[in-house]
């Protein structure tokens, strides 16, 4: 794998283990998704499920970021649940690195995170607090069998590499450090057993503007420092837009575009894509927006729209929008565009649709 | 983009962490430190454990033999002969009498209410953390315990199995583990549900670990801070127990039975018959007052 990860290249200090670690070599993908799905059954609902994941698939390459995107409520946080097994999937497959995951001949979940961390959104709950901070950190790795004082030798280095002094922060408990500190902690926390891949669901939504800026430049920097694979889940479209390689858009549970970030932020398929973009307040007041790019509010899961999902608030909706689910066309590599849209399906019989020349694959 | 450039600078950490290094102090450090300030915790502790103190050393302090009668020293007032508190209806020294009373009184209060925590605080924290149909099966039972009136369940109890002091903690014990399950119980599924756990389980942590490490810590004190009030209501359970008959036997010296002997003395010298009261209701207000004082020291927002 000579260079062919771009992320290898400009490492300063790619961690040893990795190498040994990378079974399926830079061409596999780090994690595949496919057809996740996760229903909640409603208390009392009678046998009423929340598709809160509704068949899920996609693929994240090596060394990228992936920023998912989408309204409150629409899965994302539960997709990211699912990824590290905290929720178990209903049905789907998850591939780690070419291996199967909790299944017969695959990895086990505990293998899997080994490789796989997470850093939630509430900086505050996410840690214990009668725990201080440097215990915290060092608790992945003596549950990973270090010893106490390694752990904490480990605990140590990784704290400040996140910028935070070990003396200082170390002894300290959380209700003593500020929101971006704590923050922090929880990176560093995430980053203490060495993982291949970060699942950040809304890991920056909580903080202070600069805070955030400051955060997001040091996830930046350890992406690079330890050759990591982000999962960044946000409903910032600015913050996705720049952290992100790719983008993958949600909406009531399903994946309605992927893509890379220029394309989905220049050229959006999705009609919902666009009504998302739409919504970002301008940073011009000349150019203040007059209508509102979406109207209502998104169908409940409960019981989503037949067809295509988006169809109810869609302001191209036709017939055939009703009567099949629009398929995302297929995707083979980063450069991959596709939108769940019968606009984009040439012949799908929606009367807008693209011609069969261009496709919908950019 | 303007919010782009912004964010491209260089971290500068400087502003978020140049704060001056201030004193760390562990948790229970800061509860002892919280404590200090707090003058009428100090003033009702210290009274706790003179009380404590008296009870432990009574062989030491009691000025005459708590078991010794007699027929023409009865109901004596305050003084009489040397017998600072006087005497009682056989004639037997009030004051030798309270301090051994003290021991029965304390150890009916504190060791039924330390065997519910064991035993309710683990049944609790298992609960809670396992949660389904071993939560329900836990709890619908401890259900059953508290249909009851706590005091007619004591009564039932040590009425079912007779008297004497052993009878009368399992009694108290069984009164007070429900309870005690419950509180361990609605923290552990408190505590369960944050995102620190959930973050244990994702780094691998088996049960046990992110038990011992991560659900532990936060149980124990609303834990430590329920058993702390339960103990003036085992002292005033266990009195009552007492001078129900369903407690010790006569003669030996614990408050309740005292009160109840000496009741049908309350016309010839009421001050006499109202001391193992006093007793009681010192004992178990102050108590209530010591942790209260603790609850307010532990209970830190953080």
């Amino acid at each position: 794998m000579s260079g062919c990860d771009r992320v290898n290249a400009i490492s300063p200090a790619p961690p040893a283990s990795d190498a040994s670690r990378d079974r399926g070599g830079p061409a596999q993908p780090l994690l595949i998704a496919r057809d996740l799905r996760k229903h909640f059954k409603v208390q009392g609902g009678g046998g009423a499920f929340v598709r809160a994941v509704d068949g899920v698939s996609f693929t994240l390459f090596k060394g990228e970021t992936l920023g998912i995107v989408g309204e409150s409520g629409c899965g994302k946080s539960t997709l990211a649940r699912l990824l590290l097994h905290l929720l178990r999937p209903d049905s789907g497959e998850l591939v780690f690195d070419g291996d199967t995951v909790a299944e017969m001949r695959g990895i086990s979940v505990n293998a899997l995170r080994r490789q796989v961390q997470m850093v939630f959104q509430d900086s505050y709950s996410s840690l214990n607090p009668r725990m201080p901070v440097r215990d915290t950190v060092a608790f992945g790795p003596f549950v990973h069998g270090k010893g106490k004082a390694a752990a904490r030798d480990i605990a140590r280095s990784i704290l400040s590499r996140v910028g935070l002094d070990p003396d200082l922060f170390g002894p300290r408990y959380p209700h003593e450090l500020s929101g971006g500190q704590k923050q922090r902690v929880n990176i560093a926390r995430a980053l203490a057993i060495e993982p291949r891949m970060v699942i950040l669901d809304e890991a920056v939504s909580a903080l202070d503007k600069s805070v955030e800026a400051q955060v997001l430049n040091l996830l930046r920097k350890l992406k690079a420092d330890f050759n990591l694979t982000y999962l960044f889940i946000s409903h910032d479209l600015n913050v996705v837009r720049y952290i992100s390689d790719r983008v993958l858009v949600m909406y009531l549970g399903a994946v309605v575009e992927l893509g890379p970030v220029d394309e989905i932020f220049s050229r959006p398929l999705h009609p919902y894509t666009r009504a998302l973009l739409g919504s970002r307040p301008s940073m011009n007041p000349e150019q203040r927006i007059e209508e509102p790019p979406i109207t209502g509010d998104p169908p409940s899961p409960i019981d989503p729209p037949s067809g295509c999902r988006f169809r109810t608030r869609c302001p191209f909706a036709e017939p055939v929008c009703e009567a099949r689910v629009p398929e995302p066309g297929a995707w083979t590599d980063r450069a991959s565009h596709v939108a769940a849209c019968h606009i984009q399906v040439p012949g799908s019989g929606h009367s807008q649709a693209v011609a069969a020349a261009t496709g919908g694959n950019a | 983009m303007a919010h782009t450039a912004i964010l491209d600078h260089s971290p500068t950490q400087a502003g978020e962490q140049s704060a001056p290094a201030l004193k760390v102090r562990g948790y229970w450090a800061s509860v002892v430190y919280r404590l200090r300030y707090d003058p009428v915790t100090l003033f009702f502790g210290a009274i706790v454990l003179l009380i404590v103190l008296a009870a432990i050393f009574a062989p030491l302090l009691a000025p005459f033999d708590p078991y010794r009668e007699s027929i023409i020293g009865r109901l004596k007032p305050f003084g009489w002969r040397n017998h600072l508190l006087g005497t009682d209806e056989l004639g037997r020294d009030l004051l030798s009498r309270l301090l051994y009373g003290g021991r029965v009184s304390l150890l009916m209060g504190v060791v039924p209410v330390f065997i519910a925590t064991i035993v309710g605080g683990s049944l609790g924290i298992v609960g809670g953390f396992a949660g389904k149909s071993v939560n329900t099966a836990i709890m619908r039972t401890m259900d059953v315990f508290y249909a009851f009136p706590s005091v007619l369940l004591a009564v039932a109890i040590s009425g079912a199995m007779g008297g004497g002091i052993t009878n009368g903690m399992i009694a108290l014990s069984l009164v007070f583990t429900p309870a005690m399950c419950r509180v361990a119980e609605t923290a552990t599924a408190q505590v369960k549900s944050l995102d620190f756990v959930e973050a244990a389980r994702a780094t691998g942590a088996g049960t046990f670990t992110i038990l011992r490490y991560h659900i532990l810590g936060n149980v124990l004190g609303p834990v430590f801070i329920y058993a702390s009030t339960l103990v003036s209501v085992g002292i005033l359970l266990a009195s009552g127990l007492s001078f129900l008959g369903l407690g010790v036997r006569p003669p030996t010296a614990d408050w309740g039975l005292m009160l109840s002997t000496l009741r049908q003395s309350i016309y010839v010298n009421p001050v006499i018959c109202a001391l193992p009261g006093a007793a009681i209701f010192i004992t178990s207000i102050c108590f209530n007052l010591v942790s209260d004082g603790l609850r307010a020291a532990m209970d830190v927002r953080m």
